[in-house]
């Protein structure tokens, strides 16, 4: 695996990429979700609510590193807050 | 009807999966790696957190390369979408002439995009391509290697020769599956041709629509080989596309720290824009 490069922050964050798949696949084998229309203008199922969660919380990051001079921490805990958000009222 | 639900059937997507993440995931999370790395060579690499996003994020050369990127695209979708539907609108529906007009429209999506290039680099040429020579002999300035607009114009045109093929093709395919009770219930009602075209054909070729939006936006955004050939992105970097500032600081300054974060930005930008192209014409249905 040393052609990968890796790094201990990366390997975090797919491997927390990884649990969150897992962890959402155990969820929908226990309780199936049902679509369901929430703060989002278009009804979503789980998966999707993950999806948008992780795509906003990537351009957070994207805005606060490429405009701020704010720490990344702040993009992450604001992504941590939007991805609840969205996945518990989305 | 009860649908029957079988989690099994999962483990038949496993071969794909397996080869998803042999050519796809595992070079993506390579380049994340890459991404936030000083490399020099495989035994000496810095950790560098985000510094490259920064510098990558606040680089002027990538604002004007994404507003040239989103203007092109744009005007591709534009041009390519309303022409592809005219096209298999008014294509013939059996017959010879309809064997002969579908090969001839499959014939530029069978070029390679180099040769494209080629073509129209020549093509466009004021001293030996027909179409420089015309217009230059027609009394219009044309030189697409030192006019930024006359540069725009050649590539755009030679986009839309090169793919609106595609998007006819797909319209047309969607009007073939049209039922011709339709048409008879339209001809009853006396429906206008506006009529028939608003109402029947457009609502039923929304799919092969989506398809063709989609397509023609992600190959647009990552458009390299065509213009590469035909203008070097220039003159000056006027026609100077995303995935050639990439490729110049991949390949030419093999900057792979920067580069790789700009291919995640790249990448981002992408997934977002065929993610709400999706959504939005899918759940347009939905709600209906």
């Amino acid at each position: 695996m040393d052609w990968m490069a890796w790094t201990l922050p990366t390997a975090a964050f797919f491997g927390s990429i990884a649990l969150v798949l897992v962890s959402m696949t155990v969820w929908e084998l226990r309780s199936p979700c049902v679509e369901r229309k929430g703060f989002l203008p278009i009804s979503t199922t789980r998966g999707d609510r993950l999806f948008i969660g992780l795509l906003g919380s990537a351009y957070f990051h994207l805005l606060v590193v490429g405009v701020t001079d704010w720490s990344t921490w702040i993009a992450s805990v604001l992504s941590l807050v939007w991805l609840f958000a969205v996945m518990r009222w989305g | 009807m009860n649908k029957i639900v079988n989690n099994k059937a999962w483990w038949l997507v496993l071969p794909v999966f397996l080869l998803v993440a042999f050519s796809a995931i595992l070079p993506m999370m390579t380049v994340v790696n890459y991404s936030v790395q000083d490399i020099f060579d495989q035994s000496t690499r810095f950790f560098v957190g985000t510094d490259w996003y920064k510098q990558v994020l606040r680089d002027p050369r990538l604002h004007d390369s994404l507003g040239r990127q989103f203007i092109f695209s744009a005007c591709v979708l534009l041009i390519e979408i309303p022409l592809g539907i005219a096209i298999a609108l008014t294509m013939p529906t059996k017959g010879r002439w309809a064997s002969f007009c579908l090969i001839v429209m499959a014939i530029p999506l069978l070029i390679p995009w180099n040769v494209v290039g080629t073509i129209w680099q020549i093509f466009g040429r004021a001293d030996i391509g027909l179409l420089g020579w015309t217009l230059n002999k027609l009394g219009l300035s044309y030189n697409y290697a030192s006019n930024t607009m006359d540069a725009w114009v050649t590539v755009l045109v030679m986009d839309v020769w090169h793919w609106t093929s595609l998007v006819a093709l797909l319209c047309y395919s969607g009007l073939r599956a049209i039922p011709d009770v339709y048409y008879q219930a339209a001809r009853i009602d006396r429906a206008s041709s506006w009529a028939v075209f608003r109402y029947i054909q457009l609502p039923k070729m929304k799919s092969v629509l989506l398809i063709a939006v989609m397509l023609r936006f992600m190959d647009s955004f990552m458009i390299y080989t065509e213009p590469f050939v035909l203008t070097g992105g220039g003159p000056g970097n006027a026609t100077t596309f995303l995935s050639q500032t990439l490729t110049k600081m991949a390949v030419g300054q093999f900057d792979l720290g920067p580069a790789a974060a700009f291919s995640l930005v790249y990448f981002l930008i992408i997934l977002l824009v065929s993610w709400v192209f999706y959504t939005a014409m899918t759940h347009s249905d939905k709600n209906r």
